[in-house]
C-alpha cells in the first residue's frame, strides 16, 4: 500500500516536471499529461479507498519511513502515515481534482498560457497529495508551503491584471502570518520532544514530556497556520480576494482541497490539544462560520458569496474540531469539498457564459455580477439543476449529503455545550444555528438572483448557452457525490450517517492529553448527546427550511420588499456589504502603521545612523591627514633613507668593477695569498 | 743528478713569469702566452712528480691531458682575439672594458 501511495503522491510531480519544461511543444499543450497523472492518482487511491472500506477496521493505520536528514543529534525521517482519514482524504483531493483538471479543459481552453496553468494544477496536485500523506510535522510544514506557493501562482495567473497580482500578494502574506505561528509551534514541539513524526509526538506528550500551558502554547500555535490557511477570522481576508484566480482554481484550492488542510492539520493534531487550546479553536470557528455567513448574504459577486460561504463552512468545521466532534468535522471536510467545489463548477459555468455574451455583445462588464443575472435557469439547465442541489446540500436539506455532516457538527457542539456547566459555550451552538439559517439564506439569494426571475439584461441573456460536457460533465459527478446514500452506505437511513462507512472508518482517535491528565479533556454525557442529536436534527432542518422560505420571500414572490428592508436596517446592510471594514481596519491599522514605522525607522536611519556613519567618516577624514603626514615623512623617510644608504654604498663599490680581467685576478692572486698567510699563521 | 726540488723551483719560476705576463701584459696575445706557461709550468710539475714519487704513469697522462688542453684554449683564444680584432681594430685589453659596472 505504501508503494501505492508513493505513485499517488508523485505522479503529478511527474506530470509538473513535464509540463513546465516541455509542455508548450507537446501536443494539446501538455493538458494531458496533467490529466493522465491525476487520473492514475485517483485510480491508485481509489484502490486504497477500496481496501480501507472492504477492511472496515477504524483501527487500521500503515507507516513507513526512511532515514533523510542525518545532522549530528538531529534525525529527521522520511515517510508516510496512512490511516482511514489520510487515504479518504487523499481519495477526495484525487477526485475533485481530476474532475477540476477535465473541468478546465473546456475553461481554460484558448488561454496563451494554457500548459502554465496545467502545470502548477499537477504541483498543486503533488504538494496537497504529500500534505496528506507524510508522517512528521516538518514534512508536512514543507507541503504547507508548497501548496501556499501554488495558491499564490495560481491566483495571480492572470498576472496582468494589477488585481489579481495583488490579490496574489495579500493570499500570500496572510498566510504568511498564520505560517510564522505554525512555525513557531512546530519549534515548541521540537524543543520538548526532540521529533516532528506524529506516531511519537502522540506517545510523548501521552507520557507527560509536554504538558500544561506550553502543550496548550503549542496547540494555539499550530491552530495559527490553520487559522491563515482555512481562512478564519482574523485572517480570512485573502480568501474572497483569491476569488480573481480563475474559477477551476478557486474550486480546487480555495474551496475543496487547500483551505481544508487546516482542517485537516487539526484532526491530525486533535490528539494534542489541551482543554483551553480547543476553546480557542471552537470559538473562533464558531465565530467566524457566523460572522463570514452575515457577510455573504449582501455581496453581489457570484464567486464572493461563495467565498464567504466557503470561510464560513470551514468555520463550521473548525468548530466541530474544537468541541471535538472531529468525525463530524471530518465528515463535512469531505462533503463540502463535493459541493463547494461543485457550487464554484457551477459559478464558472456561468461565469463562463456570461463573458463569452459579453464578448459577443461587445459589453463593458463585470461577467460575475449577479445583478447582471437572471433567468438562466432555461439557457443552462444542467448547470442549473447541479447547482440546485449542491444549494440544497450546502443548506442542510434532508436526502442530500450536507445536511448528514452539518447536523453531526450542530449534534455535536449542542452536546458539548449542555455538558459544560459554564453557560457561554452555548454560544457555540447558538452561532452553529444562526450561521445554518443565513447560509440557506444566501444562497437562496444567489441561485434566485441568477437562475429565476427575469433576465436583467435582455441582450446579454440572449446570447447565453450552456457549457460544453468536459465541464458540465464534471458538475453532474459532484452533483452525485452530493447525495446522501454515498456516506450512509451500508445503510440507507436519511436521517444520520453514523451507520455510514465514512463515520465508521473515522474515529475520534485516542486524545494524548488525556492520557496525560488521567482522564477525558472534557466528558459529553450520553443523555446530552442523545438530546442534541435528536433536537439537533430538527433544529437544523427547521432552520434551513426557514432559511430559504425567507430567500424566496425576499427575492422570488417579493411579499418582503427588499429595498424598503435594506432601508431599515441600513446600518447592518453597509456594515456587511463592505465586509465590516475589515480590508480597511487592516489597512489604516496593519499596513498603514508598518508604513508609518517605516518612516519612523526611515527617518531614523537618515538622521541618526547616517549622521552616525558621517561623523565616523569626518572623524575618519581628519585622523587620515595626519595619519598622511606622518607616513610621509616618518614612514617614507626611513624607506628613503634605507634606499639613499643603498645607493651610496653601490656608487661606491661600482669602482671595482673595472671590466679588466686583469684586476680581478690580481684581486684573486691576492686574496688567495692573504688565505695562504691566514692558514700559515 | 738533478733532484726534484730543482723541478719545483723552475716551475714556480715559470709560474710566477706566467702569472706576471697575464696581469701585466696589454697584449691579448701576451695573456694568452701567460696562460700557457702556467699551464707549462703545471706540466712540469706533474712530471717531476711523476718521475719521483710512485703513482705510476698518472702524472705522463694528466700532462698530455693538459697538453691537448693548451692547445684546444689557445686555438679558442686567439679565434677570439681575432674577432675581437675585427670588431676593434685592436687587441689591447685595457680597451676591452664592455663588462664595467
Amino acid at each position: 500500500m505504501i508503494q501505492i501511495a508513493l505513485f499517488i503522491w508523485l505522479l503529478p510531480l511527474a506530470a509538473f516536471v513535464i509540463n513546465i519544461f516541455i509542455g508548450k511543444r507537446l501536443p494539446r499543450k501538455g493538458d494531458w499529461v496533467s490529466i493522465a497523472a491525476i487520473g492514475a492518482s485517483l485510480v491508485l487511491s481509489s484502490i486504497l479507498l477500496f481496501r480501507v472500506i472492504t477492511g472496515y477496521n477504524p483501527d487500521f493505520s500503515l507507516h513507513a519511513s526512511l532515514h533523510w536528514i542525518n545532522l549530528g543529534g538531529f534525525k529527521l525521517d522520511m515517510g508516510f502515515y496512512i490511516d482511514n482519514l489520510a487515504v479518504i482524504m487523499v481519495t477526495m483531493v484525487s477526485l475533485v481534482s481530476f474532475l477540476i483538471h477535465v473541468y478546465s479543459i473546456g475553461y481554460m481552453d484558448g488561454d496563451p498560457l494554457y500548459n502554465r496553468f496545467y502545470a502548477y494544477l499537477s504541483l498543486f496536485s503533488f504538494s496537497m497529495l504529500g500534505l496528506v500523506l507524510w508522517d512528521n510535522l516538518f514534512g508536512i510544514y514543507m507541503m504547507w508551503e508548497l501548496v501556499g506557493i501554488c495558491s499564490y501562482l495560481l491566483i495571480g495567473f492572470y498576472f496582468t491584471k494589477d488585481s489579481a497580482a495583488n490579490a496574489g500578494k495579500k493570499a500570500f502574506i496572510v498566510n504568511r502570518i498564520g505560517d510564522f505561528g505554525f512555525l513557531i509551534g512546530l519549534l515548541v514541539v521540537f524543543n520538548f520532544l526532540g521529533t516532528f513524526n506524529l506516531i511519537d509526538i502522540q506517545q510523548d506528550i501521552g507520557r507527560g514530556l509536554l504538558s500544561g500551558g506550553w502543550l496548550t502554547a503549542a496547540g494555539i500555535l499550530l491552530f495559527a497556520g490553520a487559522v491563515g490557511k482555512s481562512a478564519q477570522f482574523p485572517l480570512h481576508v485573502w480568501l474572497p480576494d483569491a476569488m480573481e484566480g480563475p474559477t477551476p482554481v478557486s474550486a480546487l484550492i480555495h474551496a475543496a482541497t487547500m483551505v481544508a488542510a487546516g482542517v485537516y492539520l487539526m484532526a491530525r493534531l486533535s490528539f494534542m490539544l489541551s482543554f483551553d487550546a480547543m476553546m480557542v479553536v471552537a470559538f473562533i470557528g464558531g465565530f467566524t462560520a457566523l460572522f463570514a455567513a452575515t457577510i455573504a448574504i449582501t455581496q453581489n459577486d457570484i464567486k464572493r458569496v461563495l467565498a464567504y460561504s466557503t470561510i464560513s463552512q470551514l468555520g463550521y468545521m473548525i468548530m466541530a474540531m474544537g468541541v471535538g466532534a472531529y468525525t463530524a468535522g471530518f465528515f463535512h471536510l469531505i462533503t463540502h469539498a463535493m459541493f463547494k467545489a461543485g457550487l464554484f463548477l457551477g459559478s464558472g459555468s456561468v461565469i463562463h457564459a456570461v463573458s463569452h455574451s459579453m464578448k459577443k455583445i461587445g459589453m463593458e462588464g463585470d461577467p460575475n455580477d449577479i445583478r447582471n443575472m437572471g433567468g438562466f435557469k432555461n439557457k443552462m439547465p444542467i448547470t442549473h439543476w447541479t447547482f440546485v442541489i449542491y444549494a440544497l446540500a450546502i443548506s442542510g436539506i434532508p436526502f442530500f449529503s450536507g445536511f448528514l455532516s452539518k447536523d453531526a457538527i450542530l449534534g455535536g457542539t449542542l452536546a458539548f455545550a449542555m455538558s459544560q456547566s459554564n453557560p457561554v459555550y452555548y454560544l457555540l451552538p447558538i452561532f452553529g444555528f444562526v450561521a445554518a439559517i443565513i447560509t440557506a439564506f444566501y444562497m437562496f439569494r444567489l441561485i434566485i438572483k441568477t437562475f429565476y426571475g427575469k433576465p436583467q439584461l435582455k441582450k446579454l441573456y440572449e446570447h447565453v448557452h450552456e457549457s460544453p460536457l468536459t465541464m458540465t460533465v464534471p458538475m453532474m459527478t459532484l452533483a452525485f457525490l452530493c447525495l446522501y446514500f454515498i456516506y450512509t452506505l451500508p445503510s440507507l437511513g436519511p436521517v444520520g450517517a453514523e451507520n455510514g462507512w465514512l463515520m465508521h472508518l473515522i474515529q475520534k482517535p485516542f486524545s494524548a492529553v488525556a492520557v496525560q491528565l488521567g482522564r477525558p479533556v472534557y466528558g459529553i454525557t450520553p443523555q446530552a448527546e442523545h438530546f442534541a442529536h435528536v433536537n439537533g436534527l430538527i433544529i437544523s432542518i427547521v432552520f434551513a427550511l426557514t432559511g430559504i422560505v425567507l430567500a424566496f420571500a425576499f427575492y422570488f414572490w417579493k411579499t418582503i420588499n427588499v429595498e424598503k428592508f435594506t432601508e431599515k436596517i441600513k446600518p447592518l446592510y453597509t456594515l456587511s456589504l463592505n465586509k465590516y471594514y475589515f480590508d480597511e481596519i487592516y489597512g489604516a491599522t496593519f499596513v498603514k502603521g508598518l508604513l508609518v514605522w517605516n518612516q519612523i525607522l526611515a527617518w531614523f536611519d537618515q538622521n541618526v545612523i547616517d549622521g552616525l556613519v558621517n561623523l565616523a567618516g569626518r572623524v575618519m577624514r581628519v585622523f587620515s591627514v595626519f595619519d598622511g603626514l606622518f607616513d610621509q615623512y616618518v614612514v617614507d623617510g626611513l624607506v628613503n633613507a634605507v634606499a639613499d644608504i643603498t645607493l651610496g654604498f653601490g656608487r661606491g663599490i661600482r669602482k671595482i668593477q673595472t671590466g679588466q680581467i686583469q684586476n680581478y685576478i690580481l684581486g684573486a692572486l691576492l686574496g688567495m695569498v692573504l688565505i695562504i698567510i691566514l692558514t700559515m699563521i | 743528478m738533478i733532484q726534484l726540488p730543482s723541478f719545483l723551483i723552475i716551475s714556480a719560476i715559470v709560474f710566477t713569469l706566467g702569472i706576471f705576463t697575464i696581469l701585466y701584459k696589454k697584449n691579448a696575445v701576451g695573456i694568452l702566452m701567460g696562460v700557457e706557461l702556467i699551464l707549462n709550468s703545471v706540466n712540469l710539475n706533474f712530471i717531476a712528480f711523476a718521475k719521483y714519487v710512485d703513482v705510476g704513469i698518472n702524472g705522463q697522462l694528466v700532462a698530455i691531458f693538459i697538453i691537448i688542453l693548451a692547445a684546444s684554449e689557445a686555438a679558442i683564444a686567439l679565434a677570439i682575439i681575432l674577432s675581437l680584432y675585427r670588431e676593434r681594430a685592436t687587441i689591447d685589453v685595457t680597451l676591452v672594458d664592455e663588462m664595467k659596472d
